[in-house]
């Protein structure tokens, strides 16, 4: 063999990385479930997209490696890159959706765009999206939403609680009067989601809301918070995502906004936002959905059926982060929903139909998720036909340097205020596309 | 041998001034629709018709309408990804607000109201040119993004700003599958493609490309600029405003300014560059390159039963589509729609080249 020129080296080099870097996906076989998995790995939204990405996949190949699957059934995936795009996720949506020998289970697409674009076309394939924590929020009403799950809390969920936990810190609702709050957010329809929730209660509560957008990605952000320095908001929230979450905690540092008096909803609450930042994310607050970082026992699962067995897909240090725990919460949730309905249906590979009716049926009580190894990463989650959100409990934690501590007590959405407004956006969104809405109480 | 217009007797000025005037050339564009629109249907799946081919007809529309301003009028424009948007927003609040208005009638209108906005946009080309006028597009570009994340109007007051396209439908017909989607799409694209072709043969395509080569030589033989100019804006205008109206009802369903944002008038330039400037046939290979390609690389290392881990893949996907970019560029900067007219030309002499 001759000696190799520097082109074949790094070509040499470069499979070699692949097949080193490899997370073998597992491919459909006759008599398997198959889960579609969208991700984005790369991009300006990889460092929150990736850990969920391992998350997810973990806890799939923890149920294959240590259960055999679910009930026996084993799970095939396939990973798809959108990179946040949603025309890359429509195509991710196209190419994953009839795989396996019953189709996609059910989607999460980590995007709301790419949700917004998947709501038209999951009812005509009868296919599932679940939405956990993100999405539209109106979604929360299953009887015109029928298809989509927005489990475990919406947008407007996330403003209700913070807003709660800003007014218990100040001593009651009543001394919002007159306080200035400022929303910093992505300028894309996640961002501009929690406007009208916001709204509305600056109105009961008579405090002055105003909305900064960023352009995204939200890398530049200068004129935002030179705004914020003149204005001297007494409260900001966050509704960031990617490389805009530390970004604005930077600039928050630059212009000398104190950084306990910022908020960041679930998406701008994890380590890769204020790590960056280094010490001046210190003292930042942010809402966390259920989970905040963490272990149990079914990380120790995870580590000795996959990590131990090099079917890990991300580093080993990673897992326990905040968006780790998000993707494999996500995750169990999918697979306990298809758990639920192979209890209907038999236990066999299950269509997006019988899946859709699983989620619709899932009860997961403290009892359960403590069985799964889930025991104090989230509180009980049911859902009804008319309730797809499921369970509206939060809690705020705050960035000490070097982890997340909870610094409230569990805090739940006001579903008096929550639930009329999602009933009335739903009805429109039914009214626009000629829907008639399921009578829920003759579902069963 | 088999392609060459020796034996072909013309004997009418019609049959002289055919489109395509070799008779295998008409036969092979005749079959190709034809595959098009019987045999495709019939063999595609799902996937390949929504995932692929249904972006890839309409992206081919906008580049169409972009390539007859660039490409044949010579005017550069970065505005691209806004008129489609304007196309979109328009149909929507057409569709929406005029009760009973058919959404097939809606696009066409849209494409009309993206005209008067193209040619305000294009009244800066009549005093600048060439990189100076692609700032100014890029202006535009930007007014537009602005406009309809801002002004809840264009919206119809909706709160985030996402808009869900009523279903396109003509009398009883819903095209709602994928493959009535895709005759609508190929359709679209067959009869604007037609109207193209007509349109740069004749006067005025021959104005415009007359103002591209030497804009005072051809005031000087009598072309008024501000016709042949701004009448480049609206008729590419139109094109671009039909396909935004069709890349956000028929293909997304669903959208938001982000949709068409800066990196579509981009990807949409690279189309016409890649594929060829002032030739219609450029801008659908252009548009097959930059949007098939990628997905191809994206795939192809699963189908040689490669299990590379998604980032790999994408990074990978990202470095040989840039690298291609660059060899297409090198070896023949006309553009894929010259290296085909060069293949042409070969099979004409073949087998006796000299």
């Amino acid at each position: 063999m001759g000696s190799l020129t520097t082109w074949q080296r790094a070509l040499l080099a470069l499979l070699g990385a692949g097949a080193f870097a490899a997370t073998t996906p597992v491919f459909a076989q006759a008599n398997d479930q198959f889960i579609p998995v969208l991700v984005y790995r790369t991009g300006a939204y990889a460092p929150n997209g990736a850990p969920w990405a391992n998350g997810f996949v973990d806890y799939l190949n923890l149920v294959n490696e240590r259960d055999k699957g679910i009930n026996g059934v084993k799970i095939a995936y396939e990973e798809c890159e959108t990179g946040y795009a949603t025309d890359r996720g429509v195509e991710c949506y196209e190419r994953l959706k009839g795989k396996g020998p019953t189709g996609a289970a059910a989607f999460n697409p980590l995007s709301t765009g790419i949700t917004f674009a998947l709501t038209e076309k999951a009812p005509v394939d009868k296919i599932p999206v679940i939405t956990m924590g993100y999405g539209r929020s109106e979604s929360a009403d299953g009887s015109v939403f029928t298809w989509n799950f927005p489990l475990l809390g919406t947008y407007w969920t996330a403003a209700d609680v913070i807003m709660h936990q800003i007014a218990n810190k100040l001593g009651g609702y009543e001394k919002l009067k007159g306080k200035k709050v400022t929303l910093v957010y992505h300028d894309s329809p996640y961002g501009k989601e929690p406007i009208p929730l916001l709204t509305e209660l600056a109105k009961r509560h008579g405090f002055d809301f105003k909305s900064l957008p960023v352009t995204a990605p939200g890398v530049e952000q200068k004129a935002t918070w030179l705004q914020i320095r003149q204005d001297r908001p007494d409260y900001v929230l966050l509704w960031g995502w990617g490389v805009m979450n530390s970004t604005a905690i930077k600039e928050a540092v630059a212009v000398n906004y104190p950084r306990d008096q910022m908020y960041g909803v679930w998406w701008s609450g994890a380590e890769p936002d204020v790590l960056p930042a280094d010490a001046g994310a210190i003292g930042y607050n942010a809402a966390a959905l259920q989970h905040s970082s963490g272990q149990t026992s079914v990380h120790a699962d995870i580590i000795k059926n996959v990590y131990d067995r090099t079917k890990g897909s991300g580093k080993k240090e990673e897992i326990g982060s905040v968006l780790y725990n998000r993707g494999m919460i996500n995750a169990m949730v999918t697979v306990e929903a298809i758990r639920t309905a192979q209890a209907k249906y038999g236990k066999k590979p299950l269509t997006g139909e019988q899946v859709r009716w699983g989620i619709e049926n899932l009860n997961l009580d403290q009892a359960r998720l403590r069985q799964l190894g889930f025991g104090g990463l989230m509180q009980p989650l049911k859902l009804s036909c008319s309730d797809h959100e499921g369970a509206r409990m939060a809690r705020i934690h705050q960035w000490d340097g070097a982890k997340w501590v909870y610094v409230s007590d569990w805090i739940e959405g006001n579903n008096k205020l929550l639930r009329p407004m999602v009933e009335e956006a739903a009805k429109k969104y039914a009214k626009d596309k000629n829907l008639t809405p399921r009578d829920c109480a003759k579902v069963t | 041998m088999f392609y060459r217009e020796v034996g072909e007797f013309k004997s009418s000025y019609a049959a002289d001034q055919v489109v395509f005037p070799i008779r295998q050339d008409r036969y092979f564009v005749w079959t190709f629709v034809l595959f098009a629109f019987i045999g495709v249907p019939l063999f595609a799946n799902a996937y390949w018709l929504s995932g692929i081919l249904i972006p890839f007809l309409i992206l081919s529309l906008a580049a169409l309408g972009l390539n007859l301003l660039v490409g044949y009028c010579g005017q550069i424009s970065l505005g691209t990804g806004g008129f489609m948007a304007v196309g979109a927003y328009a149909a929507y609040n057409l569709a929406v607000r005029i009760p009973g208005l058919n959404p097939l009638v809606a696009f066409l209108l849209a494409g009309g109201i993206t005209t008067v906005v193209g040619i305000v946009f294009g009244i800066p080309s009549l005093r600048i040119k060439g990189f100076y006028l692609a700032v100014a597009t890029l202006a535009a570009q930007f007014f537009l993004d602005w406009i309809f994340s801002r002004v809840a109007w264009f919206t119809n007051y909706t709160p985030s700003g996402s808009l869900n396209a009523p279903p396109v439908t003509l009398f009883d017909f819903t095209f709602d599958t994928p493959v009535r989607k895709y005759l609508l799409c190929l359709t679209f694209a067959v009869a604007f493609a037609v109207l193209a072709r007509n349109l740069v043969r004749g006067r005025t395509g021959r104005a415009w490309m007359a103002i591209r080569d030497m804009d005072v030589a051809a005031e000087i033989i009598g072309i008024r600029p501000l016709y042949a100019k701004l009448s480049a804006f609206a008729v590419s205008s139109f094109f671009i405003g039909v396909a935004g109206s069709l890349w956000a009802f028929v293909h997304l369903g669903s959208w938001e300014p982000l949709a068409f944002d800066v990196n579509r008038s981009f990807s949409l330039l690279f189309m016409v560059i890649i594929g060829g400037l002032g030739s219609i046939f450029g801008s659908f290979i252009g548009a097959a390159f930059i949007t098939l390609l990628p997905l191809f690389l994206n795939q192809f290392p699963a189908w040689l039963g490669l299990h590379w881990s998604t980032a790999l893949i994408a990074h990978l996907e990202s470095m040989i589509f840039g690298a291609l970019i660059v060899f297409f560029l090198i070896v023949e900067p006309l553009g894929l729609a010259r290296l085909w007219s060069i293949a042409k030309e070969k099979l004409r002499l073949w087998p006796f080249p000299h």
